[in-house]
C-alpha cells in the first residue's frame, strides 16, 4: 500500500506508533506538517544560538590572560561554529534551505537563546559561560540525544561528545580565579551573580506556561520538561559552586532532603520576557553584527561562484 | 564487450536500524541508480540487514588521499586542549 492510498489519519497513527515504540523518524518518512514545522523552529533556533553564541566569547579572544587560555577559547568558539553547521544541516533535511533559515534570523522571525543577549564584561564571564551556560546547554543536549528525529539526535550525540571540554575549561577558569587574589575571587563571584539567573532562564518557561511543550513531549521532540531539566542543572551545579567557594545569588536556595533536590527561588519572568521580546542588553548589537558579517562575506561567496563558473567553462572548452 | 561498455560502479550504504547513520557496506555494478538499489537489496540485505539503502555512483565520491594525511591532520596533533581529559579537575567535581 502506498502513502497515497491511505488516509492522513492512518499515517498519523503509524507515525505516533513508531514514536511510542522509541523508533526514530528519518528524513524521508511521512511526518505531520506540524512536526516538521516544530522541528525546523527548534533546530534552527538551536543552530542560531550556537552561531550567535560565538559573539560574547569572541569578545575576549584578543584579551585572554595567557596564550593557553587564548588557544582554548579560540578552539571553543571554533567548535560552536561547527555545532551551528551540524544543526543547520539537520534542519535542511526537513526541506528548508540555509538561506531561508538565515533570512528568518535576520528578519527577527527566528529566535536564538536569550542568554547571548547579555554582555561579557570581564574575563571571569568567559569562565561563567563555559561552566554555567555550556553546563545548562549540555543538560538539555544530553536529553535531546534521544529526540525522535534521527538527524537531530545524531547531531546531538556528536555535539555532546565535543562539548565536554567546554564546561571543564570554564570551570577551570572559575576555580583559578576563586583561588586567586581577593580581587580575582570577587571577579568570579560577580560573574556568577550576573550569569546564574539567565542560565536558569535557558530552560524556558515553567512547564504549565510553555507554548510548545505538550505537543513536543507527545512527539518526543522534547524528552524531559523545562522544569525537570532546570532542576537537574541546579542539583549538579550547586556542589560545584560550593567547592569553588562561590555563593549562588539565591536566598531561597536550600537542600530539600524530602524531595532529594535543591529548592530554589523564582526566576524574574519580566526580565525573561523583556529579553525574548528583543529588549535585552545586547539584542540589537548581536543581530546587527550577524547581519554585517553575512553581508561583508558576500564577496567571498560571489568569488567562489565565479571561480566555479570559470572552471566549468574551461572544462567544456577543453572537451569541445 | 569492450571496457567502455562496463556498467558503472556504485557504492552501497545501509542503515541497519532507524536512528543510526548509513554505513558503507560495499559496491556493485549496475546500469543506473534504480537497478543499483535493487541489486543492493539482493546482494547486501538478504538477511534483513537494513531498513534503508543509499546508492551513490563511485565516480561521484571525492576522497582525500592517505598521502595528504600530514597536511590534513598534523595541525590537530598539537591541540590537546580540544579534549575534555586535558582539564585536570579535583575529584570532588571531576564528574563534569
Amino acid at each position: 500500500m502506498t502513502e497515497r492510498t491511505i488516509g492522513n489519519e492512518e499515517l498519523l497513527r503509524r507515525f505516533q506508533e513508531r514514536i511510542d515504540a522509541e523508533q526514530r523518524i528519518e528524513p524521508k518518512d511521512w511526518m505531520p506538517e506540524a512536526y516538521r514545522k516544530n522541528l525546523i523552529r527548534q533546530i534552527s533556533q538551536h543552530a542560531h544560538s550556537e552561531v550567535i553564541g560565538m559573539q560574547p566569547e569572541g569578545n575576549w579572544i584578543t584579551r585572554a590572560p595567557t596564550l593557553r587560555r587564548k588557544a582554548v577559547l579560540l578552539a571553543k568558539v571554533q567548535d560552536e561554529g561547527g555545532h551551528g553547521l551540524y544543526l543547520y544541516s539537520a534542519a535542511e533535511t526537513l526541506g528548508i534551505t540555509r538561506e531561508e533559515l538565515v533570512e528568518a534570523l535576520h528578519e527577527g522571525r527566528a529566535k536564538y537563546a536569550s542568554i547571548f543577549n547579555y554582555p561579557t564584561l570581564s574575563w571571569a564571564d568567559i569562565g561563567a559561560i563555559g561552566w554555567l551556560v555550556d553546563g545548562a546547554a549540555i543538560v538539555n543536549q544530553i536529553s535531546l540525544q534521544r529526540t525522535s528525529y534521527g538527524p537531530y539526535a545524531r547531531g546531538m550525540v556528536r555535539i555532546c561528545k565535543e562539548e565536554s571540554f567546554h564546561q571543564r575549561q570554564g570551570y577551570e577558569i572559575m576555580l583559578a580565579l576563586a583561588n586567586g587574589s581577593p580581587g580575582q575571587k570577587a571577579m568570579a563571584q560577580d560573574a556568577l551573580d550576573r550569569w546564574w539567573w539567565p542560565s536558569l532562564m535557558m530552560f524556558g518557561p515553567h512547564d504549565a506556561e510553555s507554548a510548545h511543550s505538550a505537543q513536543s513531549m507527545q512527539w518526543k521532540i522534547k524528552r524531559q520538561s523545562n522544569d525537570e531539566l532546570r532542576q537537574k542543572f541546579v542539583d549538579q551545579t550547586v556542589p560545584q559552586a560550593e567547592f569553588a567557594g562561590l555563593r549562588i545569588p539565591d536566598d531561597k536556595l536550600v537542600w530539600n532532603a524530602g524531595r532529594g533536590h535543591y529548592d530554589f527561588g523564582e526566576i524574574d519572568w519580566d526580565e525573561f520576557n523583556r529579553v525574548i521580546a528583543g529588549n535585552g542588553l545586547c539584542n540589537r548589537q548581536r543581530l546587527a553584527h550577524h547581519v554585517r558579517a553575512h553581508e561583508e562575506g558576500a564577496w567571498v561567496r560571489e568569488a567562489m561562484h565565479a571561480y566555479e563558473e570559470k572552471k566549468r567553462q574551461r572544462q567544456s572548452r577543453d572537451a569541445a | 564487450m569492450s571496457a567502455s561498455q562496463h556498467m558503472p560502479l556504485f557504492e552501497v550504504f545501509i542503515r541497519s536500524k532507524r536512528g543510526l547513520d548509513h554505513r558503507h557496506v560495499g559496491s556493485l555494478h549496475a546500469e543506473d541508480h534504480q537497478q543499483a538499489l535493487e541489486y543492493a537489496r539482493d546482494c547486501y540485505t538478504r538477511r534483513s540487514e537494513g531498513v534503508s539503502i543509499w546508492v551513490v555512483r563511485s565516480s561521484d565520491i571525492v576522497a582525500s588521499q592517505e598521502e595528504d594525511a600530514a597536511a590534513f591532520y598534523d595541525p590537530m596533533d598539537d591541540k590537546p586542549y580540544r579534549h575534555a581529559t586535558h582539564y585536570q579537575l579535583p575529584d570532588e567535581v571531576n564528574n563534569m
